[in-house]
């Protein structure tokens, strides 16, 4: 890889912001979104559980969108808008799933809650009360080892619910 | 002191309430702390060289190309490494017979399975490191490979280890009346071959560990993704020539263990090694592919098994042959021994039958390394037994439901003996069926089921009894010669505000330990829940103790802490006594003050308790006992083990066009003694059960012949996902154990032991119209076609 | 598992990256959506790749429907597919298995020219584009040409893409009035890839039936639709459906269970598209 044309850079400048604040760095070409947030900036929220896209504890919002943290490189991302579980949580986007989640133990081990988190909330952006089926379908790419899911299903479900509640009686 | 637990409406009682967990909420804002978050200055990483073959001499090892990547640090191989850390064999002296070989932190002259470390690359980045590592060549020359468990004996099979003169590690044959005779003299016999699909548990998290070597002050600090902490930090000192007390081990947050979590694993091992060695941190984080080759595999068991029935349908007696491989070492420090012993010690376990043998084969292979996992045995034994009942029951032409109903241990029986000799204090077998049957409308059930089969829609509907080890006392391991704690202890410790902290020695991987002892605590204490801390994993400060295996932690841990909570009080009121000039029997403490306990009226708040006792204690009584800090160990005696019983039934649509199985519903009823937190328990039993399920449908350790795993990446290793997964029933009957005061037994592995025998008989009563019958798990759309006949046996 | 990378470059336009692939001489690989190749990357299965960044080039995006073909740009992520409302009336197909790809945070990114490119064997849409018909538009050092699905899809991760060209669009012709479309496919879980997969578009002239899972690459079931055109029933089809698929022996199901599941979703799938008059 040595006769690459010199236009291809090892290391890459990027300008983003991240949970509503501008970072600018410089990264390894290679280096994953998780790995950029967890390492670079400090930012343990996201989960590295298997790096090849299939567990989903990485789950982040890029751009308004939910992604594979580690299936996305942080090269990429110049100009982005990056929103992880902690940032998430300050603005109070989570709270209510928070609660839920808690409330109904929807989670043991919590290795998977942020990004199970961030799916579910994605999810019920969409509005209205999705069925049982729809809400473990949109995170059927999350594992959970620990649960057995039924609780976290329980827990969007009901947030959903009080969403929908609330905005019938405004 | 006692608790009235026939009270519901006692003061100050948490214990069978439901609380909230007081470590959910950091996890649910992402601010856990689990190993891999751990960043210290000057650390180190490591990564490992493995071996790409499943047996082979190591003829060299060229590290220079490595060296030179930038980053790079040092590089051991399995020579020098021996220097530091001395090799292990996993044996126990009460498993006569069982034999292992020296296993070292890195292989030395030989990789035995296929992701053997055989070299270690330290760096300044995990990236860097595996830079490097790809750059480390490897000199082998490929050996025989031993892979079937079936001729692992066989005299023209190589040996793995010639020293110990054969692949055998361990065999034990269980007699008890005369198996012959009945099976001879049975009504019907029936006979089936079953497979259990070897896997492993796929924590989200991967083995961590962060090992950091304080020359200067001779410590070892080690942040460790572990069970069993005082373990660890025994296993430590012992192999790297350290004291104990200089050895601490910190658990923090844990992503998920399941038995993966409680073993020593070479890698480890050779980190914190290392460390030891540089005297800097060095942190090993297992990335995917590495758990799938080291993370120990569990389950890999072919039974051969035989079922003697009456006219009247009574079992006669059973008769099962059990054949494990176990990779080419005993895992240290609990062996590999156990599921095979297990097996033995838990087939037919509830039924009432008077003629019993098993025997177990343990034998070694080129694979990954087997060891404890979740429910160990427990899932195998269950699938084994009640496929053979129902196999029986369907010979009889009798209902499922009332085969269990005529064999299932009577409710009085107690206390009794098994066949297999192990003694049951208490369980409620026919309770929980009755219970069982119940909430899942058994007859409406049926009739549904009938209806929808005239329509070509095949649903099934298998029942699963079982009984679960739980609350294992030093006739486990320690008897054996392991250093595996199976007592625990808990310091309870009033501050001045009146606020508590709880110590322990068990730990908190998820499942709610911490909430679980806050409850015990203030309970006992006699403090709201919320002023109660609980401190656990850390063995620089927590009681010495076992950690968490074999569903312990409730019974054994919450023990501990009750009888230290108890204590506390006792302490307290001896001090508010004499503040009050009155007996401390008249006293009590409720929900942080000192009342009078005949009329419940205030006397004093704990925290003007502490301020005397704290920074006044010149006020009170010269020789008056001022220890507002109590410590109590517990250990069960009475019995080996505390034995919880259940049953599960699994509903489930079979599309005999595809083999394809459509789980609908799930239900289990468990009898786990005194419940001290229902949602926990159930959401344990819940989780349980869909990793019986994933074990059931989907997971299993694909080898070709020369040991290498085909299938060692999440895509292709399928566990359960949220949209195939059921909902869950549960129920409980509570039947407490008399060890202890608490009386709770374990709830962890329940769910798990009993749901794939009940997803297997469903899966075979809706074959039933067509004659087939699946036997060997996963229950695969392959393996269900070719027991309908559609396609050939794969 | 960390990337080994040999570097990076953002394309500012379509001629851009067709430069900097050339200049690469077959090291550089294209990231759209990135959802295999990071993957590959990570896993180290990539060797040590350098990457020419597509996803600023907003000429490879848009879905529009343009005289008697729908054009998809080659950025389209698959959620794009499953909600654009010309894709569910003029290739429907091609909705019903968008929401089949992966997982929700899979098809926020991944692309329909990347999962072309990538080509592999149990992927929704190669199949796709054999049953509608589609034409694949690629660019390269001499300038665009379009490539017919049916000689885009060579062999296992193989297609007729020069080591210097990609894709940059492809053009569905609209499914005919009353043309009914289904791609089914079954997968042990939800968002895995499938065990074996179709997609059927029933036109005027008889079915076009592609497949996939079932052989290194997906492929039209010429035998079975030539059964089909001339009369034959959907258990005559599936008769002959060993001549069109070569289906993989491996991890997941053997290869006569994929055959025979091929067959029941033929079934299925011309059960799914029965119009009334048939």
């Amino acid at each position: 890889m040595t006769d690459m044309p010199p236009d291809f850079a090892r290391k890459v400048d990027i300008r983003l912001t991240v949970n509503g604040e501008t970072v600018e760095a410089r990264v390894d070409a290679g280096r994953h979104l998780v790995d950029f947030l967890r390492l670079d900036l400090g930012l343990t929220g996201a989960h590295a559980g298997c790096e090849h896209g299939v567990c989903g504890a990485c789950t982040l919002k890029v751009d308004g969108d939910i992604v594979r943290g580690c299936l996305v490189l942080a090269a990429q991302l110049d100009g982005a808008e990056v929103w992880t579980v902690e940032g998430l949580t300050d603005s109070g986007a989570l709270a209510d799933l928070q609660d839920a989640f808690v409330a109904r133990n929807a989670l043991q081990c919590g290795f998977c809650t942020p990004g199970m988190l961030v799916a579910a909330a994605d999810l019920l952006a969409d509005g209205g009360v999705p069925s049982r089926a729809e809400i473990r379908e949109h995170i059927s790419g999350n594992y959970c080892r620990c649960t057995g899911y039924e609780a976290i299903v329980d827990a969007i479900e009901t947030v959903a619910r009080a969403r929908a509640g609330t905005e019938a009686a405004a | 002191m006692s608790i009235d637990f026939g009270n519901p409406d006692r003061p100050n009682s948490y214990i069978g309430r439901t609380v909230p967990r007081p470590n959910a909420r950091r996890l649910v804002e992402g601010r856990g702390r689990y190993v891999d978050d751990i960043v210290l200055p000057r650390m180190l990483h490591v990564a490992f060289v493995r071996s790409p073959h499943a047996h082979a001499r190591i003829l060299s090892i060229d590290t220079e190309a490595a060296r030179a990547v930038p980053g790079v640090r040092r590089i051991f191989t399995g020579a020098e490494l021996a220097a530091h850390c001395t090799p292990w064999v996993a044996v126990l002296a009460h498993l006569k017979g069982l034999k292992s070989a020296p296993q070292h932190a890195i292989a030395v002259d030989r990789a035995t399975w296929t992701g053997e470390a055989v070299a270690a690359v330290v760096a300044d980045s995990r990236a860097a490191a595996e830079d490097g590592a790809a750059l480390v060549e490897v000199g082998y020359e490929p050996l025989a490979v031993v892979t079937d468990m079936r001729t692992a004996l066989d005299p023209d099979t190589p040996l793995i280890h010639p020293e110990l003169g054969d692949n055998l590690t361990f065999r034990r044959l269980h007699e008890q009346g005369d198996v012959e005779a009945a099976f001879a003299g049975a009504h019907k016999v029936v006979s089936a071959s079953f497979k259990t699909g070897r896997h492993t548990g796929v924590c989200v998290e991967p083995r961590s560990i962060l090992a950091d070597y304080n020359r200067a002050e001779d410590q070892l600090t080690v942040y460790h993704s572990t069970q069993a902490p005082h373990m660890m930090q025994t296993v430590i000192a012992k192999h790297l020539d350290l004291p104990e007390g200089r050895v601490r081990v910190v658990c923090g947050d844990v992503g998920g263990s399941y038995g993966i979590k409680v073993h020593v694993y070479p890698d480890e091992m050779a980190t914190v090694a290392i460390s030891k060695v540089m005297g800097r941190p060095v942190k090993f984080i297992a990335d995917r592919l590495e758990s799938f080759a080291t993370d120990i595999h569990a389950r890999d068991h072919e039974i051969d098994g035989r079922i003697a029935v009456d006219a009247d349908g009574r079992i006669l007696a059973i008769d099962i042959d059990d054949y494990t491989g176990i990779g080419p070492y005993s895992v240290y420090p609990r062996t590999s021994a156990i599921e095979g012993n297990q097996v033995v010690n838990l087939c037919g376990g509830p039924y009432h039958f008077a003629h019993y043998r098993a025997r177990t084969t343990v034998v070694l292979q080129n694979k990954t390394p087997t060891c404890q996992y979740r429910a160990v045995g427990h899932p195998i034994a269950a699938a084994v037994t009640e496929g053979l009942v129902d196999f029986a029951a369907e010979a009889l032409g009798l209902d499922p439901a009332e085969m269990r109903r005529r064999n299932l241990i009577a409710d009085d029986a107690y206390p009794y003996t098994s066949p297999a000799n192990m003694r049951f204090e208490g369980l409620s077998h026919q309770a929980s069926l009755a219970k069982l049957l119940e909430m899942m409308d058994y007859d409406g059930l049926r009739a549904e089921q009938a209806r929808l089969r005239a329509q070509g829609i095949h649903r099934g509907i298998g029942l699963a009894s079982f009984i679960e080890l739980t609350n294992p006392s030093p006739f486990m391991y320690g008897i054996g010669g392991a250093r595996i704690s199976a007592q625990d202890g808990c310091t309870v410790r009033m501050d001045p505000d009146g606020s508590v902290v709880a110590l322990s020695g068990v730990t908190e991987q998820g499942q709610g330990t911490e909430a679980m002892l806050a409850q015990v605590v203030a309970e006992a204490v006699g403090v709201p829940v919320t002023r109660v801390r609980v401190i656990t994993g850390d063995t620089q400060v927590t009681p010495y103790g076992g950690g968490t295996w074999a569903s312990r932690g409730a019974g054994i841990g919450g023990e501990a802490a009750l009888q230290a909570g108890l204590a506390l009080k006792d302490s307290i009121l001896t001090v508010a006594g004499a503040m009050l000039q009155c007996p401390p029997d008249s006293l009590d403490v409720v929900e942080g003050t000192v009342i009078d306990r005949a009329g419940g009226e205030a006397r004093m708040p704990l925290e003007e308790l502490g301020r005397i006792v704290y920074f006044r204690g010149d006020t009170l009584p010269k020789g008056l006992p001022r220890e507002l800090v109590q410590t109590r160990h517990f250990i069960t005696s009475d019995y080996p083990f505390a034995f919880t019983n259940g049953v599960q039934a699994s509903y489930l649509e079979v599309d005999v066009e595809t083999g394809f199985v459509r789980l609908l519903k799930h239900w289990c009823v468990e009898d786990c003694g005194r419940v001290i937190n229902p949602q926990l328990v159930d959401e344990q039993i819940r989780g349980g059960i869909v990793q019986g399920l994933g074990g059931a449908l989907y997971e299993e350790c694909l080898y070709d012949a020369d040991g290498q795993l085909l299938n060692a990446n999440m895509a292709d290793y399928l566990v359960p996902m949220a949209a195939e997964m059921p909902d869950m029933a549960i129920g409980h009957i509570e039947t407490p154990t008399r060890e202890s005061l608490l009386g709770a037994k374990g709830a962890g592995e329940a769910g798990t032991a009993g749901a794939p025998a009940a997803v297997m008989n469903a899966i075979n009563d809706a074959l039933r119209p067509f004659g087939g019958r699946v036997t060997e798990m996963p229950f695969t759309p392959a393996r269900i076609l070719a027991a309908l006949g559609v396609v050939g046996k794969a | 598992m960390k990337a080994a990378t040999a570097g990076y470059v953002r394309a500012t336009s379509l001629s851009h990256a067709v430069t900097l692939l050339a200049a690469s001489k077959g090291q550089a690989r294209l990231l759209a959506g990135g959802q295999s190749l990071v993957a590959a990357m990570n896993l180290r299965l990539a060797g040590e790749t350098a990457l020419i960044d597509i996803n600023g080039l907003s000429e490879l995006g848009g879905i529009t429907a343009d005289g008697a073909v729908l054009r998809i740009g080659a950025l389209t992520r698959h959620r794009e597919l499953a909600t654009s409302p010309l894709v569910a009336s003029l290739a429907p197909a091609i909705a019903q298995a968008a929401p089949l790809i992966a997982h929700a945070a899979i098809r926020t990114r991944g692309t329909i020219g990347g999962s072309l490119a990538y080509a592999d064997p149990a992927a929704e849409l190669p199949a796709c584009m054999l049953a509608l018909g589609a034409t694949i538009v690629v660019a390269g050092p001499q300038g665009l040409r379009r490539v017919a699905a049916e000689d885009f899809f060579v062999d296992l991760f193989t297609t007729a893409l020069a080591e210097d060209e990609m894709i940059t669009a492809v053009e569905v012709p609209f499914a005919e009035p009353g043309e009914r479309q289904a791609t089914l496919e079954l997968a042990r879980r939800s968002g895995d890839y499938a065990l074996a997969g179709i997609v059927l578009a029933r036109k005027a002239d008889g079915p076009r039936i592609a497949f996939f899972g079932v052989g290194p690459t997906a492929r039209l079931a010429r035998s079975a639709m030539a059964v089909l055109a001339s009369g034959g029933d959907g258990e005559a089809a599936a008769a002959v459906l060993d001549r069109d698929l070569d289906p993989p022996d491996d991890v997941h199901a053997p290869a006569a269970v994929r055959l025979h599941l091929a067959r029941v979703l033929l079934r299925r799938a011309l059960a799914a598209t029965q119009t009334g008059d048939a």
